[in-house]
């Protein structure tokens, strides 16, 4: 059986009324794994796995209740603390780390008895749209090994979009969810900032980074975000966010953000995007343009204030502690600049570079603050247009998945994938990613919706009627 | 020479009381094994988070509270960063641009007024111990992560005395409203000095120096001495005072260039993107003053002005809260505020003299049925010691017990006094014979007195009366 064909309803189903074992589905897609390594997704696969869906076929078979994802596995990105398992980063710097503890998130699939059963490839510490800053190698492109995978949650899409897993969890701090879904044509969301606890997500800008489901389908996602959804006593930024008792609508009133019009006019992708306007005009719904005035503002904002949170969450990697010390250092010093020299990537360096040049005393008010007052007034700007529409739709990325290579030496060339993605991001609002058309190399395209805080319901739904209707 | 005129302000750290770490459910305790109160959040483990302990938040509010500082309504935890192996996050998380605590002030015995700048709630960082060479420097970050109040005063202060009158005032206002133990030698309490010198009747100031590891009371004062003078000696030789943190040495008696100013950091602080902006309301701040006891400075007052104490019985009531609340739990039951403090003071602290939290071994309003005894004569003040050692031992109520004992006295000492009269002018041989040898006779006039009285006079009080009419 093709297990990857299967929805995660359809597997729990499958699995809880013993018509398939849980440890031929986890068997199945290790396999898929060692098949697919080319790709480089899948950094390891935890040997654990198969003992674990094998004690859970035994509960089954002995009638015991199980949980929502019994007997799935999914696949993690190598950022999320799962206790007793390695947990890198995809840096030389914790190359040797194993984490003492679970990730609430962990915990929360565990509880519903999901098979946690691979860690995924990703840009180092969560840093890049390529998936090429990473230790183990650049991550490909599912349907185009010469390209890259996007980034930074690259192994995560592209596990989803080449069957090696059905779910894989990314993370999202300025598009690391959904640009790599786009690439792969696969469905990622960035839920409302606080939704999904971030304790034991190894932090790269803590107010920005938010964990997301990446699957084959809307509903999984869903199903998934459900999952990992709610309030933690152990992050004090999260929230409870009940999105899925929240009602739905027949029509919707889709809008168009006027500040981005002629950006995205110029996009090699223009005419896929505008026939998904009139998809959904044919739909029945009203389009609408609406103002969000700082918008083109907001990547400057994010390459100021995701930095500076970085420089400091980073700080910690200082030879010290974790693998790399540096055999060089004869001082203190020395430990600290010679291990952060060695154990560090480029892209790394050069965002902590940028960190602890916009707080440093002089700058701290020119950088810092003034990209924290732009913040808040994005959250404003978004919450007034969305009193005037349900989502505002852009293209997720400029365009296609770019060759590997193409853009790693132009820092801002790549800072410029995010444009559409750091806005949401930036004001803490949900997005959503879904495969909509394919580009003029016939590699996926996604759409991106984003909505007011806890829209994430109105955004799926939007979604789904898009794809059953629409898309036709 | 020149004179000059000495400019101190402090920087003072205390350790809070409360059962948890500030940001972990870790234990926040002294003396346990290494390591041993450690969790992922304070280790700074990669992916944990920090969750603000409110008793904390709290502590410090009251600290504030102590001093009249002005509470804020809305305050962020910032992050300090730099790196040191005791720090497990390579970032501190301190209070910058807004504190729990603004302003506030403490009047010394002179009248003079110290101000504070702030009050603010920050993290400790864990203990290195520098084993050797080879083995290589230890880290035990059972500390990391306590909860600390940085107190940072004006530069008000001209001399040691007043620093030293200042840190006591703080530290005794600290314990006695339970905020922190303040024990110096655990570094409960940490006080670094800043401290410049300006040519007198300057408003220039000059150039300060930081010092840093005083440990005790005495080396502040001494640190304080040690640097006036070699400020001045530098000056005086017609060379600059460089700015710069200064290391004292207690052993060695000075202090010695920690870091200069070329080499000072830049913190880059922040606001923690971990923590949200703690919101305080009025009615917080009013809940926790309710919740405060009068300090000991108030208390004294009320003890010299409106009880008539001697200064000394104020100070001595006021050594700790417990002390004055037992007194002032007597003073409610018995109006008569110098006696029950000569009890206090007398009879029940030297009972536990030595010991460094102590309960006094008797409930107040047991103590004050027995004053009240020997204040209606029912026994004399010898007897209501015996009583009192007797109620201690056996936790039976005094009045019931002195019955039982037989200690009390139905016939008075002018009943006693009478028969004694009577008796020595009746009989002059027992009045010879007391002057040749009292303790021969004694029993005989007790006897007497028992024999006309039925048995109901105090045999140790005729004892104590035989002298006045025989001696």
């Amino acid at each position: 059986m093709k297990f990857e064909e299967l929805s995660l309803q359809e597997l729990v189903e499958g699995i809880t009324s013993q018509k398939f074992l849980s440890e031929s589905v986890v068997k199945y897609f290790i396999e898929q794994c060692e098949k697919h390594s080319d790709l480089n997704a899948i950094i390891e696969v935890f040997d654990d796995a198969i003992a674990k869906a094998k004690a859970l076929d035994e509960k089954i078979a002995r009638c015991e209740k199980v949980g929502k994802l019994a007997g799935v596995p999914v696949a993690i990105k190598d950022i999320i603390a799962c206790k007793g398992k390695k947990m890198t980063c995809a840096s030389k710097f914790m190359k040797d780390y194993e984490s003492p503890y679970s990730a609430t998130i962990i915990k929360k699939l565990e509880a519903e008895d999901a098979i946690i059963f691979a860690r995924t490839n990703m840009d180092e510490f969560a840093m890049g749209s390529s998936c090429e800053n990473s230790c183990y190698g650049a991550c490909k492109n599912s349907h185009d090994q010469t390209r890259v995978s996007g980034g930074s949650s690259g192994g995560s899409a592209v596990a989803v979009a080449s069957g090696l897993c059905p779910v894989a969890i990314g993370t999202d701090t300025g598009g690391s969810v959904r640009q790599p879904s786009s690439f792969n044509g696969v469905v990622g969301i960035k839920p409302t900032y606080g939704s999904v606890s971030r304790f034991g997500i190894v932090a790269f800008a803590s107010s920005t980074d938010q964990a997301g489901p990446i699957t084959k389908t809307i509903e999984d996602n869903e199903f998934i975000l459900s999952i990992l959804a709610g309030k933690d006593a152990n992050d004090g930024t999260s929230i409870e966010n009940d999105f899925i008792s929240s009602p739905t609508k027949e029509k919707y009133t889709i809008g168009i953000c006027k500040q981005l019009t002629e950006k995205i006019k110029q996009l090699d992708t223009y005419p896929q995007f505008e026939s998904a306007i009139h998809a959904f005009e044919k739909m029945g719904y009203d389009i609408v343009e609406v103002d969000v005035p700082h918008i083109a503002d907001c990547l400057a904002c994010y390459y100021i204030l995701t930095p500076a949170e970085a420089t400091s969450n980073l700080a910690r990697f200082d030879g010290v502690k974790y693998t790399i010390r540096s055999e060089e250092a004869k001082s203190l010093e020395e430990v600290y600049v010679k291990s952060r020299s060695e154990g560090f990537g480029e892209e790394v360096k050069r965002r902590i570079m940028l960190g602890n040049f916009v707080l440093s005393s002089g700058y701290f008010d020119a950088y810092y603050k003034k990209a924290k007052k732009l913040q808040t007034l994005l959250k404003q700007e978004f919450a007034e247009a969305f009193k005037h529409c349900d989502t505002i739709i852009t293209p997720t990325t400029p365009g296609e998945a770019f060759e590997i290579g193409g853009k790693i030496k132009d820092p801002v060339a790549m800072y410029l994938e995010d444009l559409f993605t750091v806005p949401a991001s930036i004001a803490g609002i949900p997005a959503l990613s879904i495969p909509y058309a394919k580009g003029k190399t016939g590699l996926p395209l996604g759409l991106q919706l984003m909505g007011a805080q806890k829209s994430e319901k109105t955004l799926y739904d939007i979604a789904k009627k898009f794809k059953q209707g629409g898309a036709q | 020479m020149k004179e000059y005129d000495v400019v101190i302000g402090l920087e003072i750290h205390a350790e809070l009381k409360t059962k948890t770490k500030v940001f972990c459910s870790c234990k926040n305790e002294f003396g346990s094994k290494p390591n041993e109160n450690t969790c992922p959040v304070c280790t700074g483990m990669p992916g944990a988070l920090p969750i603000i302990n409110k008793k904390a938040v709290e502590l410090c509010i009251k600290a504030g509270l102590c001093f009249g500082c002005k509470i804020s309504n809305y305050a962020v935890m910032e992050r300090k960063n730099y790196f040191y192996p005791d720090l497990s996050k390579a970032y501190q998380i301190s209070q910058l641009v807004h504190p729990l605590c603004i302003g506030g002030q403490i009047e010394l015995a002179s009248g003079k007024v110290m101000r504070l700048n702030r009050i603010h709630l920050e993290e400790d960082a864990g203990k290195l111990t520098h084993i050797s060479k080879s083995v290589g420097t230890l880290v035990d970050y059972n500390r990391g992560g306590t909860p600390l109040i940085e107190i940072v005063t004006e530069p008000d202060f001209s001399s040691a005395e007043e620093v030293d009158e200042f840190l006591k005032r703080i530290r005794e206002a600290l314990v006695f409203a339970d905020i922190a133990n303040c024990k110096m030698e655990e570094g409960g309490m940490r006080c670094d000095v800043n401290l410049s010198l300006k040519e007198k009747g300057s408003t220039i100031l000059g150039t300060r120096t930081e010092m840093k590891n005083l440990n005790s009371f005495k080396s502040v004062s001494r640190a304080i001495e040690y640097e006036i003078k070699r400020q001045t000696e530098v000056l005086n030789a017609g060379e600059k005072v460089i700015q710069e943190t200064r290391k004292w040495d207690d052993a060695k008696g000075k202090n010695l260039t920690m870091r200069s100013k070329e080499e000072a950091q830049d913190y880059r602080y922040f606001p923690d993107p971990d923590i949200l902006p703690i919101a305080i309301s009025e009615e917080d701040i009013a809940k926790i003053a309710s919740e405060m006891p009068q300090l000991p400075q108030a208390r004294r007052q009320k003890y010299v002005e409106e009880f008539g104490l001697p200064k000394y019985d104020a100070e001595i009531l006021t050594t700790s809260k417990y002390i004055s609340d037992y007194f002032e739990e007597c003073t409610k039951l018995l109006n008569s505020p110098k006696k029950i403090s000569n009890w206090i003071m007398v009879d029940l602290l030297k009972l536990v003299k030595e010991q460094e939290e102590f309960v006094f071994p008797i409930s107040a309003q047991h103590l004050v049925e027995i004053i009240k005894m020997v204040e209606e004569k029912t026994i004399n003040k010898t007897v209501g010691i015996q009583l009192l050692e007797k109620v201690i031992e056996t936790r039976q109520p005094p009045k019931s017990l002195a019955d039982k004992m037989g200690l009390l006295v139905t016939i008075s000492n002018e009943q006693i006094l009478e028969l004694l009269q009577k008796l020595k002018a009746e009989n002059t041989k027992v009045c010879e014979d007391y002057k040749a040898a009292p303790e021969k006779v004694v029993g005989f006039i007790v006897g007497y007195v028992m024999k006309n009285t039925g048995g109901k006079a105090n045999s140790m009080l005729v004892k104590q009366l035989i002298p006045e009419v025989f001696g």
